[in-house]
């Protein structure tokens, strides 16, 4: 039952967006953001899209997976829709009672979602693209800079690859411990919120006694293979960038600077 | 009587999945009641999966599991009761342990059965009796005692239950020869004293041949062999071909057989082995 | 051959919790050579787990003394130095493997060595070649079975290019194609590479593959001799806890009801053999 959830929404591939260096990847969905949210002009915001589709389908993910990346979201999205359609002042379309719903509102609201679904589908192409371990390689090289204000970058970086690499172990132990349990009885299916918290306690102390045995004994297997933090460590993946990473660098620039001509030169009519 | 009955038992894991993998694949069996049976078949042979099926742990995509004669699935099961009825003790069980005494954790089940505290009180001692705990360990904390002695509140926490059917998988895994010998004689204990219908999964040939009457061997998935020992152990070859061995001392008596001395087709235990030399040299005249 | 491990009268013990003294180790002196492939034979807590992490400094004795390629392991400073010589795989192979892919787990050691990432790339693919997982290196750890990830664990100790392994009970928790796999590699590991192996197991028939049997008991040696001559005390080493193969059990157990038959019967075919020019004899 636990089995079936999965970690991280890796989809391997070999696309250019999959080869791409993880940290080009990262700036550069940073830098979408910030152009959804310059983007005042339904122009602006059709490049937005236009650049989704343009990278989704190189990508090969298949798009019903956006449509999955946003379940979570739409209660979101309904409520911020909500809000700016009725308290948003202006030009009055519909008007009953004390609710009044105006054009400037039912825009922002169409605005506002787009760049919601925008912004989720382009981070999910990240994470879909890029695997969790060179995703937090990426972060790690990219915070390097920060270490000389004393954060621990490469201790947190490590930290975040063992929890993805123990994930599935603790997945499968606590499926193990589940059956053990039920298997004297234990009743973890019926019963009042109280009674089911109690009934985790037979889970959750054999789970925690064992990740804590785990970590003493990685702990030791990782001094015995000399480890003794980021000090004087190397890597065996360098991360190079390459030409494919630069002109994907270019091509994003281009579509910021045209976003930023967009909402000059057209009359801007949307709120920021 | 039947204890375990199964009728074209089916497990399909993940089904629908691109992952799907018919783990116990149309099954039928059938185990007499106070029988000792070893378990053997491979990593992957679908031997676990079989085993959580007897006591409604996993439940069948096709076909019946029937536990004394009813069926566990049919509606008007109560599959709870037959968690009790039958005890599953699984690898490295010590890794379930979790109350703040040994007499807590063995309890665990009991309670659960809904047993008064004198009942509760009663099988506690039974079940460390039979494992061989001494009662001074058993206000102290699971998490104080050695490696072995964990083991063995583990087993009596569903020894406690009093079950039907126990089915240990691998109960002796990482443990000493000594510490397997002990455990292992401690349960044929129990089933000589209470005529309980055992099954014993291993890996060691030699347990199997020491401690069962019959052997079940599951192959890919299928029953591949249910029969005595001897009898399951004298199809050597077919048992090799499928991954798995026997008994060191068989495969010398069987090489002796090919080279024409007259002894039994299946020797699998020393006690037999010996019997077996002294035997012929006997009838040599010596 | 040069000698790689060295202990010399260890003693170590360690407090109870209601203040005893638990001797592990009694003045233990024991030394191995470079190319050896030894096992350490004992029940649990005989002491031989502990005396192994005395080897690699993880453990220093309370008297007495180790070295480790020549080096104190008490001295502090060497200690880094100790360990890229002298690697450690565990019991559980769950609890060592350190990254989500496999070749990026085995190249962890030799990272941490600050070792140039072209001669790591070298020494991950012939570590992983070594130990036959080449094939499985973009795989995740936990995709593998036991046996495979115990290979795993061994080819990151591999890549640091140690001078000797010492492996702590790594076949307990496999079954026997697990087993197998491991024992073959690391076999193949001290006749190919002449890496010194030291095998910790209570397993008498992966014992029986080493060239030097170490047998320990309540801290003390018991026996360390060749396999032959070790196993040819099966009263003894039941006394002590631990089990002898079948082969050599009947073989007693017929002298002792007084047939002539070797006292040093190991393998099978040596049983088979005996034990036809017994019968034939009388033929």
């Amino acid at each position: 039952m636990l089995r079936d959830i999965t970690i991280g929404q890796y989809f391997p591939g070999s696309s250019a967006i999959h080869k791409l260096d993880p940290r080009m990847k990262i700036v550069l969905t940073l830098a979408y953001i910030v152009m959804l949210f310059i983007a005042s002009n339904p122009i602006g915001l059709l490049i937005g899209i236009l650049f989704l589709v343009f990278t989704y389908g190189i990508s090969k993910i298949p798009p019903r997976m956006i449509l999955k990346s946003l379940k979570p979201v739409v209660p979101i999205i309904i409520f911020t829709s909500v809000l700016n359609m009725f308290f948003i002042d202006g030009t009055p379309l519909v008007a009953f009672w004390i609710i009044k719903i105006t054009l400037e509102g039912v825009t922002t609201a169409v605005v506002m979602s787009i760049r919601i679904i925008c912004l989720i589908a382009g981070t999910s192409l990240l994470t879909y693209t890029t695997s969790p371990i060179s995703l937090t390689d990426g972060i790690e090289r990219l915070c390097n800079p920060l270490k000389r204000f004393k954060l621990p970058v490469h201790e947190l970086a490590m930290m975040m690859t063992i929890a993805l690499r123990f994930i599935p172990t603790l997945i499968e132990e606590t499926d193990k411990i589940m059956s053990a349990q039920k298997a004297r009885g234990a009743d973890l299916e019926t019963g009042g919120l109280m009674q089911r918290a109690r009934a985790l306690i037979p889970i959750l102390i054999p789970l925690f006694v064992s990740a804590f045995r785990r970590a003493d004994e990685l702990a030791l297997a990782m001094e015995c293979r000399c480890y003794r933090g980021g000090e004087g460590r190397s890597r065996m993946k360098q991360l190079k960038i390459h030409s494919r990473d630069i002109f994907s660098g270019i091509f994003v620039a281009i579509c910021i600077v045209g976003v930023i001509l967009i909402n000059v030169y057209a009359p801007v009519i949307l709120p920021m | 009587m039947i204890a375990i009955k199964t009728e074209q038992l089916t497990y399909t894991y993940s089904q629908g999945t691109p992952f799907e993998k018919t783990a116990v694949d149309h099954i039928d069996l059938e185990i007499e009641q106070g029988e000792f049976v070893g378990v053997i078949g491979h990593t992957g042979s679908g031997k676990s999966t079989l085993i959580q099926h007897f006591n409604g742990l996993l439940k069948p995509s096709f076909g019946r599991v029937l536990i004394n004669g009813t069926d566990l699935w049919a509606p008007d099961t109560n599959i709870r009761d037959y968690r009790f009825k039958v005890g599953l003790v699984f690898q490295y069980p010590e890794y379930q342990l979790f109350e703040e005494t040994v007499f807590k954790d063995i309890a665990f089940g009991p309670t659960n059965m809904g047993m008064n505290p004198e009942q509760i009180k009663e099988s506690v001692y039974q079940a460390c009796h039979f494992v061989g705990l001494k009662e001074k360990y058993l206000e102290k904390s699971p998490f104080e005692l050695s490696g072995g002695q964990k083991r063995r509140v583990a087993i009596a926490g569903v020894l406690a239950m009093n079950p039907d059917i126990l089915i240990l998988d691998e109960p002796t895994a990482g443990l000493d020869p000594k510490g397997r010998e002990r455990i292992l004689g401690q349960i044929k204990e129990y089933h000589r004293a209470r005529h309980t219908t055992v099954l014993l999964v291993s890996h060691s040939m030699e347990d199997i041949a020491k401690y069962a009457r019959k052997v079940l061997v599951i192959n890919q998935s299928k029953v591949a062999m249910y029969d005595d020992v001897a009898k399951v152990f004298s199809r050597a070859q077919e048992i090799t071909e499928m991954g798995l061995s026997v008994p060191q001392i068989t495969r010398v008596f069987m090489q002796l057989r090919e080279r024409g001395f007259d002894v039994n087709e299946s020797v699998y235990t020393m006690d037999y082995a010996k019997q077996e030399i002294l035997r012929l040299l006997a009838e040599k005249g010596v | 051959m040069p000698e790689i491990l060295s202990a010399k009268g260890v003693t170590f013990g360690y407090l109870k919790e209601d203040n005893e003294l638990n001797i592990v180790l009694k003045n233990i002196s024991l030394s191995i050579q470079e190319g050896e492939l030894v096992a350490i034979l004992g029940h649990n807590g005989s002491g031989k787990s502990t005396i192994a992490k005395h080897f690699n400094a993880i453990l220093v004795p309370q008297e007495g003394k180790v070295t480790a390629c020549g080096i104190d392991t008490k001295n502090e400073e060497e200690i880094y130095r100790i360990r890229q010589q002298v690697g450690m795989v565990f019991q559980n192979p769950d609890n060592q493997i350190v990254a989500t892919i496999v070749e990026e787990d085995v190249a962890f050691g030799p990272e941490n060595l600050g070792i140039a990432p072209a001669e790591i790339r070298r020494r991950v693919d012939e570590a992983l070649k070594d130990v036959g997982m080449y094939e499985y290196k973009d795989h995740a750890p936990h995709q593998l079975s036991g046996g495979q990830k115990q290979r795993i664990a061994i080819a990151g100790i591999i890549a640091m290019r140690p001078r000797c392994i010492i492996l702590d009970e790594p076949t307990a928790m496999l079954d026997p194609k697990g087993r197998r796999e491991v024992l073959t590699t690391i076999r193949k590991l001290n006749k190919e590479h002449n890496i010194t192996v030291v095998l910790i197991t209570h397993y008498m028939e992966e014992a029986a593959q080493c060239d030097r049997v170490v047998v320990m008991n309540d801290g003390e040696l018991l026996f360390d001799s060749t396999p032959r001559d070790v196993f040819s005390h099966v009263q003894i080493l039941k006394e002590v806890g631990l089990d002898v193969p079948q082969t050599t059990e009947l073989c007693h157990e017929l002298r002792r009801a007084g047939i002539n038959l070797p006292d040093d019967i190991l393998t099978e075919e040596e049983c088979v053999e005996a034990l036809t020019s017994l019968l034939e004899g009388v033929r």
